[in-house]
């Protein structure tokens, strides 16, 4: 069967376009959330009334109603962004992590990140151990932000003394997270009542603490990170091929995943800290996204920080609304949305991804 | 380009070399194709070109240059390569698969040059309609078609081809062959194949390297190497040649009782 170049060609970039379109539509629904997600309360604003005054309130500040400016900036927009950032931060460090370990199982947790830094936030509740003398969540949050650090460290070091594949990384980011999760146990078990139902609250994943400066340590973490991946996603695109290939095609597979990994765990990390483990987002945004769009890296990684963005500000809106005036917090309604969508479209899709 | 072998040698541990005493040159366009038994060290020889592994003695130099000294980039601006079967763990299509092999051309964005680049190859190999196809969604003969693309994308000065052939029935070997022979002449390309297919191999190959016992047991045109005598002692097998169309066709009779039981 013959094929002229034009049709594949215009094929290509119909293909190209329906990407595009995704991501654009992912970030068009994310502003809609956005508004409507700082209307839920009891201070009665319109989404009409949110968006303009988040328009005056960088253009024109003196037309904005002062009231309702504290609530959009002051109550609603710290959580509703730092939630946007965090869903950003972990659909792409989770594309990128399946990509770099060929893994479809990977997320930004493989290499034992929340382990470490469950170990570091049980440390500072129960122990009130903080390792810069802030105190307090900033005490907490440094500590547990050094401790996720560790099982990459760790990881990264092995792979420095030899040679590794990416299933010898995986398998020691899992042995670090045994070790880590020991030493956390431990802990628990001299702990009060109420030092353990801080640990749990921490631990299940949460955005109702988040402030405007935790946005900015994610948000600057995100954005540096996720320009690097997608300086890297070409990498990316050949490091799939195998390490044989990838070598063959002028790549160094083993430092280019030590690099990688180093900047995942750091763009985890900063999450980590602020919201404690937020799950799923990182390991199904990306196979969503990859179910639609497929796993050129190129695309793959703008539109999951976008889907992941989307997945999260959905997951946090439900959690406000469904037994309010009370929240859920927000890792349990991700595996609550996430979940039966994945299941969904894995039974619904036609082409094999994994 | 030019790529000498010196003295080369290869193993995982010493008391079991792979590859030993391996001294060749590959100086100009031609087709060569590497035969010998399972296991003799033809994929291992490759890897030492290309850098995949690293040489335990003896030296590959590439333009009087030792390869461990080279970067990889360097070395596979060059240097194509097609493995035995692939690793792809993500599926991409089948234009962007073969668009990976582009590597220093292969910018962000997809340029319509790169696009016909890529359908040349696809026409070459004559799948040019599975071009939007996912990669996972293809069969093992095209899989190796499109492997086989993704190695001549950039017309590199060297291709090494791991038994690119293996999975395809024998009107797709054939006009593979037919078309990796043609490279050398048409676009002074150099091609190093390995093959178990000896009678393709005779039809098509200009030089042949038989190995046997992780040495290069014979070099030269299939009329030099492919004998009697050598399949008997390389293969352990008992074949009769005749001359078809001025080249050797090897009719196998028997195995030769090597005392070992399968």
């Amino acid at each position: 069967m013959t094929i002229d170049v034009s049709i594949v060609e215009k094929d290509y970039h119909r293909y190209v376009l329906r990407k595009i379109l995704f991501i654009v539509g992912c970030a068009i629904a994310m502003i809609l959330v956005l508004g409507y997600a700082a209307t839920i309360g009891t201070s009665g604003i319109t989404a009409w009334e949110v968006y303009r005054d988040i328009f005056y309130h960088f253009v024109d500040p003196s037309k904005c109603d002062s009231e309702i400016d504290w609530v959009v900036f002051t109550v609603r927009l710290p959580r509703i962004m730092t939630g946007l950032i965090a869903g950003m931060s972990l659909g792409v460090a989770g594309a990128a992590m399946q990509s770099m370990m060929k893994n479809p199982l990977a997320d930004p947790y493989t290499t034992g990140i929340s382990s470490g830094a469950s170990f570091g936030a049980t440390l500072a509740i129960v122990m009130g151990f903080d390792l810069v003398g802030l105190g307090g969540t900033a005490g907490l949050v440094v500590t547990a932000f050094v401790f996720s650090l560790i099982p990459a460290a760790v990881i990264i070091l092995v792979s420095s003394l030899r040679n590794t594949s990416a299933a010898t990384m995986i398998l020691a980011g899992i042995a670090v997270m045994y070790l880590f999760n020991a030493c956390t146990t431990l802990i628990k078990l001299g702990a009060s009542d109420a030092s353990l139902s801080a640990v749990f609250q921490w631990s299940i994943g949460d955005l109702s603490g988040a402030t405007w400066q935790s946005f900015y340590v994610i948000l600057v973490f995100t954005v540096i990170g996720s320009a690097v991946l997608m300086a890297m996603s070409k990498k990316l695109n050949i490091l799939i091929t195998g390490d044989k290939s990838a070598t063959a095609l002028g790549l160094n597979a083993h430092r280019l995943r030590i690099m990688l990994l180093a900047i995942i765990s750091l763009m985890t990390a900063s999450v980590v800290c602020f919201t404690g483990i937020i799950g799923f987002i990182g390991l199904v945004a990306p196979h969503i996204v990859r179910i639609f769009l497929g796993s050129d890296n190129r695309y793959l990684i703008p539109a999951s920080a976008a889907f992941g963005a989307l997945l999260l500000m959905v997951a946090d809106l439900i959690s406000r609304v469904i037994i309010a005036p009370t929240f859920l917090p927000v890792g349990v309604i991700t595996a609550f949305i996430g979940c039966p969508l994945f299941l969904y479209l894995l039974i619904k899709q036609r082409r094999s991804m994994w | 380009m030019k790529i000498d072998l010196r003295e080369l040698e290869f193993g995982y541990d010493r008391e079991n070399p792979v590859l030993k005493d391996i001294s060749y040159t590959f100086d100009k366009p031609e087709f060569v194709c590497i035969m010998g038994p399972n296991g003799v060290g033809k994929s291992t020889l490759i890897h030492c070109i290309n850098k995949i592994l690293k040489p335990t003695g003896g030296a590959v130099l590439v333009n009087d240059k030792d390869v461990t000294e080279m970067k990889l980039k360097e070395l596979a601006a060059n240097m194509g390569y097609v493995p035995n079967a692939t690793e792809d763990s993500f599926p991409l299509t089948v234009v962007d698969t073969i668009m990976v092999g582009l590597q220093n051309d292969y910018k962000f964005g997809t340029s319509d040059e790169d696009l016909r680049k890529v359908y040349d190859v696809l026409e070459m190999m004559s799948i040019e309609h599975l071009a939007m196809r996912n990669f996972d969604e293809l069969s093992a003969g095209q899989h190796q078609k499109v492997m086989l693309a993704r190695g001549l994308v950039r017309s590199p000065e060297v291709v090494l081809l791991d038994e690119p052939t293996s999975n395809l029935d024998i009107k797709h070997q054939i006009e593979v062959t037919k078309v990796l022979s043609r490279l050398p002449k048409e676009k002074g390309m150099m091609i190093v194949m390995i093959s178990h297919d000896i009678n393709i191999t005779a039809k098509y190959a200009d030089k042949i390297i038989m190995m046997h016992d992780g040495k290069i047991f014979a070099v030269g045109t299939a009329e030099e190497v492919l004998t009697k005598e050598n399949l008997k002692t390389v293969y352990g097998v008992d074949a009769d040649i005749v001359i078809h169309n001025g080249r050797p066709h090897v009719i196998l009779n028997d195995t030769v009782d090597s005392g070992k039981e399968l």
